[in-house]
């Protein structure tokens, strides 16, 4: 198992630093530090100094692989590549253009975005299993029926009318939570909750219907037809086998994004004014802070790379057939 | 008045796309192998009448495609100058809707603006009231005439959408009923949607249906110009998906060996990066390139446009790792299978293998995830333009429409329609787009549907 561990996480390095490689090929060499210095600076009017001089402040003004201006290891490491990219390995992100410390902002970012995503992820995927199980137990009926329609229906919805419409009717009209805001503790319980609801019912739609395909899938198996010859009744197949057996495919979608739940949502945290890591990387795109930018695609990689990782490891506590060797 | 036509870049694109569609549809026509499947979801009624509903947006999508701009009335040194104004057919067709722009927010309907403002009478008394649209129900004397003026318009134009919608179904009736295709569900349809045109028209001419937004404009006008833009985004995003997936993923899968680790690697890298995040990086360094480079448009629709384009080729890159994926699995089923291998027995060359034996198996697994990645995509053009990296502002579209009016939820009494129309045109097309979708997945997918056997 530790072999295995140790082997995998090997495996994922090449991913990561294809990640960075990416990363760097995107922010630095498509266009020069020259061209997002004149675009932050303004088109027209702009001197070469005044470029210099941006360059300078962020530490974009060494080569971009090899310095050869140098001599020794500085060859390597006076570059923007090794100070920028690679350095990433290691989390040191560096400096947002605020002059902040990004890995300082991410670290205290990262509670305010748990306290929003890890309720709506548990949350939901009781709800959702729940509901799968509740059309599969029904299947092929009318509630079946109307249950996938109603799957269909709001999966058909914009993500942003649940927020938008959320907060018109429970903020506005019924001034029963805060539109806004945020606060730790359980003084912030009232800002969370919406966030949390608006977040379950958001996908309601896809995840059941998903989750209702599985089991579907499972119920034709010969094992539920032995259950049911043994006289289980219906409720205990779906819910002592069918379950049990669903986990691989529900493990699956659901573990690999467990540690993406530190990445907080986009959206939710930007409408909800939730000072999380979700609303950081809005502000960062809108004020074209390319170096949080930057920094958050290769954690966000990170941790889907752990997510991998995670899932593999869950499987052999679900299914004992399987061994990581 | 003299035109010249204007080919944008996703216009030609979006020509590829109709050509490439009338093309395949013209070769499975000769094949009933292929056309089977397409007879099953003709059967459906309610993927024909998502069709039905498609296509409605479709034909107003390709009217707005076809852009030109008119010469203006000066020349100079004897050459017609043009308008830097593109306009498109579509434009043409509604131009009533396009030019009467009123002045700040009015309801749906409504022949006063939303807001009270300071008018003086003609004894210089200033006076606080809603003032009068400029175009909005002029024609009325008094505002209290407007409740049965609208009714009145109303039923007369639904009563004449309906004798049309008749028309057609009555003309339709026969050769509809001659390919077995769901009779009653699509001349219901068709009448209500002929009802709901012949309505939406009448009342058009004299109202704003849906309102105006913040600067006048008519929400009916950029609720149907969007349509083309969440098209393009749903389509043309293929473009880019299709050849990478399906030529990367069955060479990934029949050829193994060091292709396959290679491929593999890519995929992986760009699929473990958060989409959204990608996309995000992607669009700010498009952006930087198109600010340093003016020169490149002479009109600001050409860069507007060439943004569309590129982010719906930053959509397909960051996208085609999922069917690679699944082209490759089903890639390196197919080739164990005996055909394969008698094929290579037979001295066979990979290529020809590959798309003669393989290709062709594989297509439907292609069909399937095109048509349900569509309606995935024109919902997530308006969560990335409110993130600041969708289409260019000035560009309509469901998403720059959901931004500008979001900023107006905190005015009182609130602006609900902009928003409301963005939504409901949205939930039509992505509901259509999502039924049908399904109707083909169940036609296609060998798991879907053993029952049918070909005699």
């Amino acid at each position: 198992m530790i072999a295995y561990l140790i082997r995998r996480i090997l495996y994922s390095l090449p991913i990561l630093v294809g990640v960075n490689l990416l990363t760097f090929a995107l922010f630095f060499v498509v266009n020069t530090p020259d061209d997002m210095a004149r675009m932050q600076l303004g088109i027209k009017r702009v001197t070469p100094d005044a470029i210099e001089k941006w360059k300078q402040q962020r530490g974009y003004d060494k080569p971009l692989l090899l310095n050869s201006a140098a001599s020794g290891t500085d060859k390597i490491t006076g570059t923007i590549f090794w100070q920028k990219s690679a350095s990433m390995f290691v989390l040191d992100f560096g400096y947002s253009d605020d002059g902040r410390s990004i890995g300082r902002e991410i670290t205290t970012r990262m509670g305010p975005s748990l306290a929003i995503a890890l309720p709506t992820f548990l949350i939901g995927l009781v709800a959702y299993v729940s509901f799968a199980l509740l059309m599969t137990l029904f299947r092929a009926t009318a509630l079946d029926m109307a249950g996938v329609a109603l799957c269909v229906l709001l999966m058909s919805v914009s993500g942003l009318f649940y927020i938008i419409g959320g907060q018109f009717v429970v903020s506005k009209l019924w001034h029963l939570v805060p539109i806004s805001g945020y606060d730790g503790g359980m003084g912030g319980f009232k800002f969370v909750v919406l966030p949390i609801v608006i977040g379950v019912i958001g996908s309601v739609g896809s995840s059941s219907r998903w989750y209702r395909t599985i089991f579907l899938e499972e119920i034709g198996k010969d094992y539920v037809r032995t259950a049911r010859a043994k006289g289980l009744s219906e409720l205990a197949v779906l819910f002592r086998h069918v379950l049990k057996n669903a986990m691989i495919p529900i493990l699956t979608g659901v573990v690999v994004i467990i540690p993406l739940l530190f990445m907080g949502s986009l959206l939710t945290e930007s409408f909800f004014g939730i000072p999380g890591l979700g609303s950081y990387t809005i502000d960062a795109i809108n004020a074209q802070d390319f170096s949080v930018v930057r920094a958050m695609v290769f954690l966000g990689s990170l941790l889907y790379i752990v997510g991998l990782i995670l899932t593999d490891i869950s499987y052999t506590i679900v299914d004992p057939r399987v061994r990581l060797s | 008045m003299s035109f010249v036509p204007v080919i944008l870049w996703s216009d030609a694109l979006v020509f590829l796309l109709l050509l490439a569609g009338i093309a395949s549809a013209w070769y499975v026509r000769q094949r009933e192998h292929l056309l089977l499947p397409w007879r099953r979801v003709a059967t459906s009624s309610v993927a024909m009448v998502s069709l039905l509903v498609l296509s409605f947006f479709l034909v107003v999508g390709l009217l707005d495609t076809l852009h030109y701009r008119v010469a203006l009335p000066e020349q100079s040194n004897g050459k017609t100058v043009y308008s830097p104004e593109v306009l498109s057919v579509f434009d043409k067709l509604v131009t009533p809707l396009r030019a009467q722009t009123e002045k700040t927010y009015s309801a749906p309907l409504a022949v006063t603006l939303y807001a009270k403002e300071s008018t003086s009478d003609a004894s210089g008394n200033i006076l606080r009231d809603y003032p009068r649209l400029r175009y909005g129900g002029v024609h009325l004397t008094d505002e209290q005439q407007r409740d049965g003026d609208v009714l009145w318009r109303g039923l007369t134009g639904a009563l004449v959408g309906l004798m049309v919608g008749l028309a057609i179904v009555f003309g339709s009736k026969r050769w509809l009923a001659q390919r077995g295709w769901p009779l009653r569900a699509l001349l219901i349809a068709t009448l209500i949607i002929s009802a709901l045109i012949g309505m939406t028209v009448n009342l058009a001419a004299a109202y704003h249906v849906l309102g105006t937004d913040k600067v006048g404009q008519d929400v009916l006008y950029l609720s149907l110009k969007s349509i083309r833009t969440g098209l393009i985004i749903g389509t043309v995003t293929t473009l880019v998906t299709l050849p990478l997936a399906l030529l990367l993923g069955i060479a990934a899968g029949y050829l193994r060996g060091w292709v396959d680790d290679v491929i593999q690697y890519v995929y992986t890298v760009l699929s473990s990066i958060p989409s959204v995040l990608l996309i995000a990086a992607a669009v700010l360094m498009m952006q930087v390139t198109i600010d340093t480079h003016p020169q490149w448009f002479d009109t600001s629709a050409s860069r507007a446009d060439l943004r569309l384009v590129f982010l719906c080729m930053i959509l397909g890159v960051t996208s085609w790792t999922g069917l690679c994926r699944l082209l490759r699995g089903e890639t390196l089923k197919l080739r164990e299978l005996e055909y394969i291998q008698a094929a290579q027995a037979f001295g066979v060359s990979s290529f020809r293998i590959l798309t003669r034996h393989i290709m062709p198996n594989v297509m439907h697994i292609v069909l399937i995830s095109l048509v349900m990645d569509f309606s995935g995509l024109v919902l997530a053009e308006a969560v990335l333009s409110y993130v600041g990296v969708g289409v260019d502002p000035s560009m309509i579209s469901f998403g720059t429409m959901i931004n500008a009016a979001r900023l107006e939820m905190g005015r009182e009494p609130m602006v609900w329609w902009a928003l409301a129309a963005a939504f409901g045109f949205m939930l039509v097309l992505v509901l259509a787009a999502n039924l049908f979708a399904d109707a083909v997945r169940d036609a296609f997918d060998p798991r879907f549907n053993r029952t049918e056997v070909v005699t």
